[in-house]
């Protein structure tokens, strides 16, 4: 039940990775590989924070909300002014800025030693230090960041992030300043990131800077792949699936060493498999 | 009264003048035909005075204010709305969302927070109806046929409820039946007191509605005025029947 409890919350964590990610690469069409650089500076603002100056796990969250944001207005205005290929150059290429930073500024972060004795959220007396009430805490932020996407995307600001989607140029012409709406998203999504690194560290207890490298981007976009594109109920599919595949692996006879590396290569096959025969993802709404 | 000038206008790609020079005034509340042979630069014009191209040279002046450097996400203030040559629905959203993405809030924290209103859906019924594709609405764009495309793209052109209306090659490919009711939405456009630019090659169609021609070759003015005297015109006739 524990190691259920466990993945349950790995799950949690994934989802709003996937979802945040979904608005950004499913809706507004933005093939973004960044993603993992959002979760640790969420991850690292609670950590430092917390073990250095003390600071409540709901102020750190609030303030990598914030740090995100900015850090993603910066960037998605660079990234703007490119398209297709190179953006997701671009975006690959801060990832890498960020994994940098985080391995290097050992003053701040402790560079590849990592932050280890990270505590659980305590707020108003309710203490979340258990497995059982982190997972609740957890499944109550991935509710809230649900149906805030959800409305989101049925407003009007997502149709027209659809439309950025569909024909950018087109959708300019009646008078949409598109570069807005994409710093938006971007930031959004980028928060919803940073709370999810937040409950990483706090439910890890340590990170390092190998938690937040570009492989982990993939695996989130892999998450919105498999899930499907623009369908937020995919990204929790693709989750789900994701974080339980290993242990369906290790069921079937492999071992545990074994397993964790079929992983890998059962994602790639994953992928390989479905932009061939369903390239919008299992429950997707939209093909790249 | 001319609600569109430009004044030697010019547009080049890489040395190659697409519009050289270009000087014209297109009159308000009526219909305004740009002809001329593949490659003379009509489209351009269109692209150009949509702000999907910038300026080389030269000015518009839209409706009394003087234009040289612009946005196209700023044309629609200006009261000019557009259709492409080639059709740019938003394919995989449906046909529904292709009329309504072009009503509703353009702010970005006022569209976070909006749902189309009855108003915006009663409007989009009515665009629908018109070209007769409200039994289509949920389909996705993508998977309509081209006449139906070409419909829908006109339709979103008449819900942004602009002066200046900007058509390149609307009639092409059609059927006569979808034909026929673009014919009578440019008429109504008319009667309606906008004005319509016109990019076509049915010279049929061009004496039925034009009120004035403007013939271009190799991104110059070659010819203008009134449809029958233009299109009668020897330079014309050679320029863009190749006799």
């Amino acid at each position: 039940m524990a190691y259920l409890i466990h993945l349950a919350i790995l799950f949690v964590i994934y989802a709003i990775l996937g979802i945040s990610l979904n608005l950004v690469v499913g809706y507004t069409g933005l093939l973004s590989v960044t993603h993992a650089a959002f979760f640790g500076i969420g991850a690292y603002i609670v950590a430092i924070l917390g073990m250095q100056f003390g600071l409540n796990f709901f102020v750190g969250l609030l303030l990598g909300v914030v740090v995100a944001g900015i850090i993603s207005f910066l960037i998605g205005f660079v990234l703007s002014r490119l398209g297709g290929d190179y953006y997701v150059l671009g975006t690959v290429g801060f990832n890498y800025i960020v994994w940098s930073v985080l391995l290097n500024w050992q003053e701040v972060t402790r560079g590849p030693l990592g932050i280890p004795g990270i505590s659980r959220p305590k707020l108003f007396g309710l203490d979340f230090t258990s497995n059982l009430a982190f997972l609740f805490l957890a499944v109550i932020i991935l509710g809230a960041i649900y149906v805030f996407s959800q409305s989101i995307v049925t407003s009007s600001f997502g149709r027209v992030l659809k439309a950025i989607r569909e024909d950018e140029r087109a959708i300019n012409v009646f008078g949409y300043n598109t570069l807005y709406y994409k710093l938006t998203i971007f930031m959004i999504a980028a928060a919803m990131a940073a709370i999810a690194g937040s409950l990483f560290a706090s439910y890890i207890t340590f990170i390092s800077p190998a938690t937040f490298m570009v492989m982990e981007s993939v695996f989130i976009l892999a998450i919105v792949i498999l899930g499907g594109f623009a369908n937020l109920k995919g990204s929790l599919l693709g989750a789900l699936f994701l974080i339980f595949l290993p242990e369906a692996l290790r069921f079937v006879g492999f071992t545990e060493d074994i397993a964790a590396q079929m992983r890998q290569a059962v994602y790639g096959l994953l992928l390989v498999v479905l932009m061939l025969y369903r390239p919008q993802g299992l429950l997707g709404e939209y093909k790249l | 009264m001319a609600v569109l000038q430009t004044n030697k206008l010019e547009k080049h790609f890489d040395g190659v003048y697409a519009i050289d020079g270009l000087s014209i005034e297109v009159p308000k509340a009526a219909i305004t035909s740009i002809i001329g042979p593949n490659g003379s630069g009509k489209t351009t014009l269109i692209n150009v005075l949509s702000g999907m191209l910038d300026i080389d040279g030269g000015s518009i002046v839209l409706d009394g204010i003087r234009l040289s450097r612009f946005k196209s996400h700023e044309i629609p203030m200006y009261g000019l709305t557009r259709t492409f040559q080639e059709v740019r629905l938003f394919n995989q959203m449906t046909v529904l969302d292709n009329i309504l993405v072009v009503l509703t809030e353009r702010n970005v924290f006022s569209a976070l927070f909006e749902r189309h209103s009855n108003l915006h859906f009663m409007r989009t019924e009515e665009l629908l109806k018109k070209i007769n594709l409200w039994e289509k609405r949920n389909e996705l764009a993508g998977n309509l046929s081209y006449g139906q495309r070409k419909l829908i793209e006109i339709a979103r052109a008449l819900a942004m409820e602009a002066q200046i209306y900007l058509l390149d090659e609307p009639f092409a490919g059609l059927f006569p039946e979808m034909l026929k009711v673009v014919v009578d939405i440019v008429k109504e456009l008319k009667t309606r007191g906008k004005t319509v630019v016109l990019i076509e090659h049915n010279m049929d169609l061009i004496r039925e509605l034009s009120d004035y021609v403007f013939v271009m070759d190799s991104g110059k003015l070659l010819a203008d005025g009134k449809p029958n005297e233009v299109l009668n015109k020897r330079e014309v006739i050679e320029a863009y029947l190749g006799e």
